[in-house]
């Protein structure tokens, strides 16, 4: 694996700025995580962060917002803006040879976006929209669902809003939620590409300045809702999540966990699509994956399957997952570590991917993982540690979310897990 | 990047860019088939066929595919269009070997009769799925609408009356017809080099069939229609539209592509600002797709059921206004800086040039370098524009919707 050039630097402000040099390709990508997420909106007001992110590119200081987006699209700037549960992810890429050009109007569309009542109408509208278009598409609510049946509020709660709280969310709230949130002490920027830090250092001392710090808010902890739930809907299939607890990316056994969920479902030789799509033709899409935030994470396992053969999919899908402690092969284990070590290596022809994940590690970890790292700790596991890990984090039960027609048994769920 | 090109005795067509500055090594085989070249009776046969290919041959069974592949950490899928079918791997340098000859696998499938069988239940499982993406269900209506009569109207999964009646054997006929090596292009992009690569396509694809198929190319009459398919459970209305655009084989396509961002791009265009940014829709956009011997205009527009006339007037007020009065010289400058950025980014990556390498070749037999496209892109000028809406306005003859409406006044 060739060597990786990192350099980070901090701003009085608090900001945190770590840069990859990729001098092979022609582009730079930055990334800036911002936490001003859904998990920060009022009780009763879960929108907020949604509205707030269409907001931003909505104008900035003296530029209007078709000013600003002609600066960005002169620059050839590639971006967008996206309110997740945590943060409030800025993406952006260009060539490299732009990068610091397209700085400045990065740092304006985030430390003077126009708040005003002429875009919090559209904003709010599109954002309603945005969730009527969820009610379309099954899946897409599925896991809405699954998340506020998986983790306690606020950490379960949509990123998207909810269409009774819309209404209540007024301009005040979306100032309020700008002022108290948006602050640089614990937001990263993460910038990858054919650029050195020497050259943007600078360039973001001056341009994020401005940044007046403020306080760290760390949300309280609700509720999980209820589960098994099912969702009455007329659609052609029968959505299945399934959900139970593993260990988040900064955790010291996360590698064990990334492997176990490997095992299950990283690529189509893995046993989810081997047991329920190429044996038994249940269906077209099967999966899990890790679902990470910084202090708690699950596995969410999705299948879509017509409704007279969702019992099966679920029945089959949760034996495997019960099963998945028995008969652990080395061969198995060697393809889970060949899949990620090419990815790893892959990820080193795109900025954009490599932005993202400094920006990640240095949120979830203080630092960056380097891909050297990564890679050493994925080649060291065996098949008894994962084993072992199996067996410790084997679900005694799990959430179940099911949409379609009709509901489902959901026995084979809560039965505790016969592991040994 | 060097450019290289061959053909094998069989008639097997090869490109190649060799970058040595990237980590990967992308190969693809495009096969000219897709739901344009299936007769009614095996409607969805060449989807199902790209299923069937992972199901291995006398060498390899269906796991040692799907096993080997992840053994050596390929990316690999394939897809199935109106036209082209596609197989692809992206793997680190020392995997090509065992890659080409995976991939080679995919080209003369057993076919057996249980494996049909089995995957014919994950086909009806997909054409399930997509039922429940409206979007889909709307893109599928309005190419059955707007080609009515012509080859490309015809649904790439099928139906499941279709599929359900289709037969092992019918597939096989149909296989031994299209996957001939006159009718496929091997593409390869990215960290190898080409005598050492020339090698193992001898080696694992010098026993491809010889032979080539035909491609009717009859002229698209489309008839001005509406049709609504009626979901009275979708919270919001769905409309696609479309009309005529340049033929994949015109060079007006390139303006084609740049006038769609500057009109019906997601952020900052035309139908962004006038729908999307005042909040009267979820979604509108507009985009330009090629075929052999057709081309299309194609709109989208998402937005609340009782507010879809105004939205369309609205969508066609910015459509009369470019047709009248062109672009400005502005638009057109920003447009070209987005897509030379787009192609920069998605060039950098082995994954992201093999689909360019591989279709400009299956269309036209042409090579496109980055620094071809970009120049392309920037020799773009305000004339190719204003011929481009003299010869195809943009105009719309087919209108489908997916939603609660039953009737729309247009």
């Amino acid at each position: 694996m060739t060597s990786q050039k990192f350099e980070s630097f901090q701003l009085t402000n608090g900001l945190r700025v770590v840069v990859q040099t990729m001098s092979g390709l022609q582009s730079a990508a930055m990334t800036l995580m911002v936490p001003a997420g859904a998990v920060y909106d009022q009780r009763g007001k879960s929108g907020t962060a949604a509205i707030l992110s269409e907001m931003f590119p909505r104008g900035a200081a003296a530029m209007s917002a078709r000013e600003l987006s002609s600066a960005m699209d002169n620059l050839g700037l590639q971006r967008s803006v996206s309110g997740g549960l945590s943060y409030i992810t800025f993406s952006t890429a260009t060539t490299a040879d732009r990068i610091t050009d397209a700085v400045p109007l990065i740092a304006s569309m985030v430390l003077n976006p126009h708040l005003t009542d002429q875009q919090f109408g559209p904003a709010r509208e599109l954002v309603h929209q945005a969730l009527n278009a969820m009610e379309d598409e099954p899946k897409q609510q599925l896991g809405h669902f699954l998340r506020r049946c998986s983790y306690p509020a606020p950490w379960g709660n949509p990123a998207e809003g909810t269409m009774a709280d819309l209404p209540g969310i007024s301009l005040d709230d979306i100032q309020q939620h700008y002022n108290k949130f948006v602050t640089p002490q614990d937001a990263v920027v993460g910038v990858a590409g054919n650029i050195s830090a020497a050259e943007l250092q600078p360039v973001i001392e001056e341009a994020f300045a401005a940044w007046q710090p403020g306080e760290s808010f760390t949300p309280a902890i609700g509720r999980v809702e209820d589960s098994p739930k099912h969702i009455e809907h007329d659609s052609a299939q029968t959505h299945i999540g399934i959900a139970w607890d593993t260990v988040p990316y900064r955790h010291e056994r996360y590698f064990e966990a990334w492997a176990a969920v490997s095992l299950l479902s990283g690529g189509m030789s893995s046993r989810l699509f081997t047991e329920v799509r190429e044996k038994r033709g249940l269906c077209y899409a099967v999966s899990a994956s890790i679902n990470t935030q910084r202090d708690r994470a699950r596995v969410f396992g999705y299948a879509g399957t017509t409704n007279e053969r969702a019992q099966e999919t679920l029945d089959v899908m949760v034996a495997e997952i019960r099963r998945l402690h028995e008969d652990i092969t080395n061969e198995e284990l060697q393809r889970c570590k060949a899949r990620a070590k090419s990815a790893l290596i892959m990820q080193q022809e795109s900025t954009m991917s490599r932005s993202s994940s400094l920006a990640r590690d240095t949120l979830h970890l203080g630092r960056v993982r380097e891909l050297e790292e990564i890679r050493t700790k994925i080649d060291s596991l065996t098949v008894d540690q994962v084993r072992d890990f199996v067996v410790d984090y084997a679900p005694s039960s799990m959430v179940l979310v099911t949409i379609g027609p009709e509901a489902l048994d959901p026995a084979c769920v809560s039965a505790p897990a016969a592991v040994v | 990047m060097q450019f290289h090109q061959h053909v094998l005795p069989n008639g097997l067509q090869i490109v190649a860019e060799m970058n040595s500055s990237v980590h990967s090594v992308a190969a693809g085989f495009f096969v000219r088939t897709g739901s344009r070249d299936e007769t009614e009776d095996v409607s969805g046969v060449s989807h199902f066929l790209e299923h069937m290919a992972f199901k291995g041959n006398g060498k390899f069974a269906a796991d040692d595919v799907n096993r080997i592949f992840d053994e050596v950490g390929a990316n690999y899928n394939a897809s199935t269009g109106e036209e082209v079918t596609m197989y692809y791997a992206a793997v680190l340098p020392e995997y090509l070997d065992t890659t080409m000859e995976l991939l080679s696998v995919l080209m003369q499938p057993s076919l057996s009769q249980s494996d049909f069988d089995m995957e014919k239940n994950v086909i009806l499982e997909e054409i399930g799925m997509y039922d429940d993406h409206p979007s889909f269900t709307a893109y599928d209506n309005i190419m059955a609408a707007h080609f009515s009569g012509h080859p490309l109207g015809q649904s790439i999964l099928g139906t499941n009356e279709s599929i359900t009646a289709l037969s092992a054997e019918q597939m096989r006929v149909y296989h031994a017809d299209r996957y001939k090596a006159g009718n496929i292009t091997l593409a390869v992009a990215g960290n190898t080099d080409f005598d050492s690569l020339l090698a193992l396509i001898e080696k694992h694809c010098g026993s491809l069939p010889a032979g080539a198929c035909d491609r009717p190319l009859p002229e698209v009459k489309p008839v001005d229609c509406i049709k609504l398919v009626h979901r009275e459970s979708s919270v919001q209305q769905h409309i696609m539209q479309m009309g005529i655009a340049p033929k994949g084989s015109e060079t007006l396509r390139f303006a084609a592509e740049l006038l769609a961002v500057v009109v019906g791009d997601d952020s900052s265009s035309r139908l962004f600002w006038d729908l999307v940014d005042p909040g009267y829709v979820e979604s509108a956009d507009l985009g330009y797709n090629d075929y052999d011997g057709a081309g299309t205009w194609m709109t989208y527009l998402s937005c609340m059921p009782d507010d879809v006339e105004k939205n369309i007037a609205r969508m066609h007020k910015v459509f009369d206004d470019v047709n009248q009065g062109g672009i400005t010289a502005e638009e057109l400058e920003q447009a070209k800086n987005k897509v030379a950025s787009r192609v920069v980014l998605r060039g950098e990556r082995p994954m992201g040039r093999l689909s360019s390498l591989g279709g400009n070749w299956v269309y036209r037999k042409e090579y496109n370098s980055i620094a071809d496209d970009l120049a392309i892109v920037r020799g773009l000028s305000l004339k190719d524009v204003a011929e481009l809406l003299e010869k195809y306005p943009l105009k719309f003859n087919t209108t489908v919707g997916v939603g609660p409406r039953e009737k729309l006044e247009l």
